[in-house]
């Protein structure tokens, strides 16, 4: 109990005990098609930690996480796909004119292999293009400009492949996973629930992060570069390392996207998704990891709310809201929150 | 013969929309280091406004519908600039000296002006029709035809190019900017209003983007994502080329827009994107900040 209660002494522990206990009884209140769509939200949470870590901490502002996160999806479904068509050639690409499956395809026959490529996929794609800018010291906006252009490329790629990857369809039309129906509804409850435990552990890889030592250089970094050289720190390595970590949640949270959803497409891995990414982020506070995970979970039911409805309204909404919380809330909410409660507490005073 | 002489032609036309859409991009964030994601947006807003002056010559003006398009030109422009004029006063002044902020809030301003477009112009494509003299081309020889929007496209450019040059370089508003951009508190230690340079700056670099999009118009059909479709290759070609010189901008885009039509000559549209960005990730390796750059012995800039 003693070690309970020093755990939860950190202020976003208990906030986060909160949000996994409202999470894990949601499946009880909700209908079936809810909880799958907050199984997508949560798939999503685990993306925004990630880049709540080199965002919001590092100071490392990355406008492609939607290419890692498309990556992890990809090689999941590259599994599924070949599963549900019956370990034979995937329809498209018979109507691509292939007539056998291609040999990188093959290893994906396995299902261990597809998970561990969705790790280790995006992390060794992050690695390359973080050690050739960060050991150059390519800082700041021209980072941000190089990691927008990757977004394109691996999209456009992926759309120019069309017997290789299933071009601007995606990969959709899975039917089962390990065996059992994609459809049931038990299915989409486990795979509910696999979300929320990869969620908790994501968040105390962070977590763990954040309190150690390599936390505070990361702060450090963002807060001042230059000075954490001068103090015998190379910042390189940290870099690159943060970059890993965040690419390789994206990977995770691609993986456990695609079986929920049903359907990834090199649209997800564009520029546009990619931006929105970090919107959450910024809405829910950067540099808080609670605040990111609220935020995905929140902006996105709120996006399937109105965008259904009004797709242009949620357009202009998102557009105006993320000029205005850059403007007026550069913490998000969660800095708001914090700033209220201070004045509550001058008040009392 | 003619399909490498085609392809040479065709590098250099590439290479002058590269330019003429990056130019304005390149004053901006050299001279107050926002990286400007709605530039594109300027883009699309010159070439709509290229569509609208068709427009009003061809209910209005219809005797006279063959010079509409130099009309175009410069409302293009001072609509643009004006648009960026107010942006820059409403939202990037805020956020100076946070460039990873800017770059976000001028991205949700992106997004806005493309939803506005659509609803006012409606989501599907329209199309600006060529008055009469721009059609056709000189063939050279047989197989290689230069086709007369391609030549003014390049003229177009290399006139912006020219009046960039003497503005920055022959007057002292250019002069106010270069001393800005070279250090920016000695400047204003001197007396130099920056903010107001800043704002002019500003609506001048959305300006040239606006003329962008009229030469645009010249080229294809125009939607609301036509700026967003340039716009990471115009952020390549500042990367590459550095933001402090005019050379810098020309260098990048002559380099990007040639190997563009190269890589695609040799492989497909697909793998030249590819090839271009590894030739632009090796080239950062030797230059980190660009072709041209000032130097400056300052740590943090």
């Amino acid at each position: 109990m003693n070690f309970l209660s020093r755990y939860l002494n950190e202020k976003r522990r208990p906030a986060f005990a909160l949000v996994v206990i409202l999470l894990a009884i949601a499946p009880f209140f909700l209908s079936d098609f809810r909880v799958n769509l907050l199984g997508k939200f949560i798939a999503y949470a685990i993306l925004a930690l990630g880049i709540d870590l080199i965002w919001g901490y590092t100071g490392i502002l990355s406008m492609g996480h939607g290419v890692f996160f498309g990556l992890g999806a990809y090689c999941f479904a590259m599994y599924l796909k070949l599963e549900s068509s019956g370990f034979k050639l995937p329809d498209f690409m018979s109507w691509s004119g292939l007539s056998s499956i291609p040999w990188f395809w093959k290893p994906f026959t396995n299902p261990v292999f597809a998970i561990i490529m969705a790790l280790v996929v995006p992390t060794l794609i992050a690695f390359i293009i973080g050690f050739l800018t960060f050991k150059n010291r390519i800082q700041g906006v021209y980072f941000s400009i190089l990691s927008q252009a990757l977004a394109v490329i691996i999209s456009v790629l992926f759309i120019g492949q069309q017997a290789y990857t299933g071009g601007s369809n995606g990969i959709t039309d899975c039917n089962q996973i390990f065996g059992y129906s994609l459809a049931s509804p038990t299915t989409k409850v486990v795979l509910y629930y696999v979300a929320l435990a990869l969620l908790i552990a994501a968040f105390s890889l962070c977590d763990f992060i954040v309190g150690r030592k390599m936390g505070k250089v990361l702060v450090a970094i963002r807060d001042g570069e230059n000075r954490v050289r001068f103090s015998g720190y190379n910042p390189t390595g940290y870099k690159v390392a943060v970059y890993c970590i965040s690419a390789l949640l994206a990977g995770v949270a691609g993986a456990i996207y695609f079986p929920q959803v049903g359907i990834i497409t090199p649209t997800e891995m564009g520029i546009t998704p990619s931006i929105e990414m970090v919107i959450w982020v910024a809405i829910g506070g950067k540099g808080s990891l609670i605040g990111a995970v609220i935020a995905a979970i929140l902006v996105n039911a709120l996006k399937s709310g109105i965008s259904d409805t009004f797709p242009d309204v949620w357009s202009y909404f998102i557009g105006i809201a993320f000029v205005l919380v850059v403007l007026f809330m550069p913490n998000g909410i969660v800095g708001k929150v914090s700033e209220f409660k201070k004045k509550k507490i001058k008040f009392l005073k | 013969m003619g399909t490498y002489l085609t392809q040479i032609f065709n590098g250099i036309s590439v290479s002058s929309v590269y330019l003429i859409a990056a130019l304005g991009l390149s004053i901006t964030f050299g001279l107050m280091k926002v990286i400007n994601m709605a530039h594109g947006e300027f883009i699309m807003i010159g070439a709509y406004t290229a569509f609208v002056v068709q427009s009003i010559f061809l209910n209005y003006l219809s005797g006279i519908f063959s010079v509409y398009f130099i009309v175009a030109i410069p409302v293009s422009f001072i609509t643009a600039g004006i648009i960026g004029y107010v942006l820059e006063i409403l939202v990037i002044r805020h956020l100076y000296g946070r460039p990873l902020d800017s770059l976000l809030a001028t991205w949700g301003v992106s997004l806005t002006l493309q939803q506005l477009a659509r609803s006012i112009f409606g989501a599907p494509n329209v199309d600006v029709k060529s008055p009469n003299w721009l059609n056709g081309g000189i063939q050279v020889i047989s197989g290689f035809v230069m086709p007369y929007k391609r030549l003014f496209i390049i003229l177009l450019v290399a006139l912006c190019l020219t009046g960039v040059y003497l503005l920055l370089y022959r007057t002292p508003y250019g002069r106010r900017i270069r001393a800005v951009m070279q250090n920016r508190n000695m400047a204003s230690s001197l007396g130099i209003p920056t903010r107001k340079v800043d704002a002019y700056t500003f609506a001048l670099g959305s300006g040239l983007a606006g003329i962008a999009g009229c030469a645009l118009a010249l080229l294809g059909s125009i939607g609301p994502t036509l700026g967003s479709n340039y716009i990471v290759d115009t952020f390549m070609v500042v990367v590459l080329g550095g933001v402090s010189r005019l050379a810098g901008t020309i260098a990048g885009a002559s380099i990007i827009g040639v190997g563009d039509t190269l890589f695609e000559f040799l492989t497909d549209t697909t793998m030249a994107k590819v090839l271009i960005f590894a030739v632009v990730i090796v080239f950062l390796q030797w230059k980190p900040k660009g072709l041209f750059t000032i130097s400056s012995r300052e740590l943090d800039d």
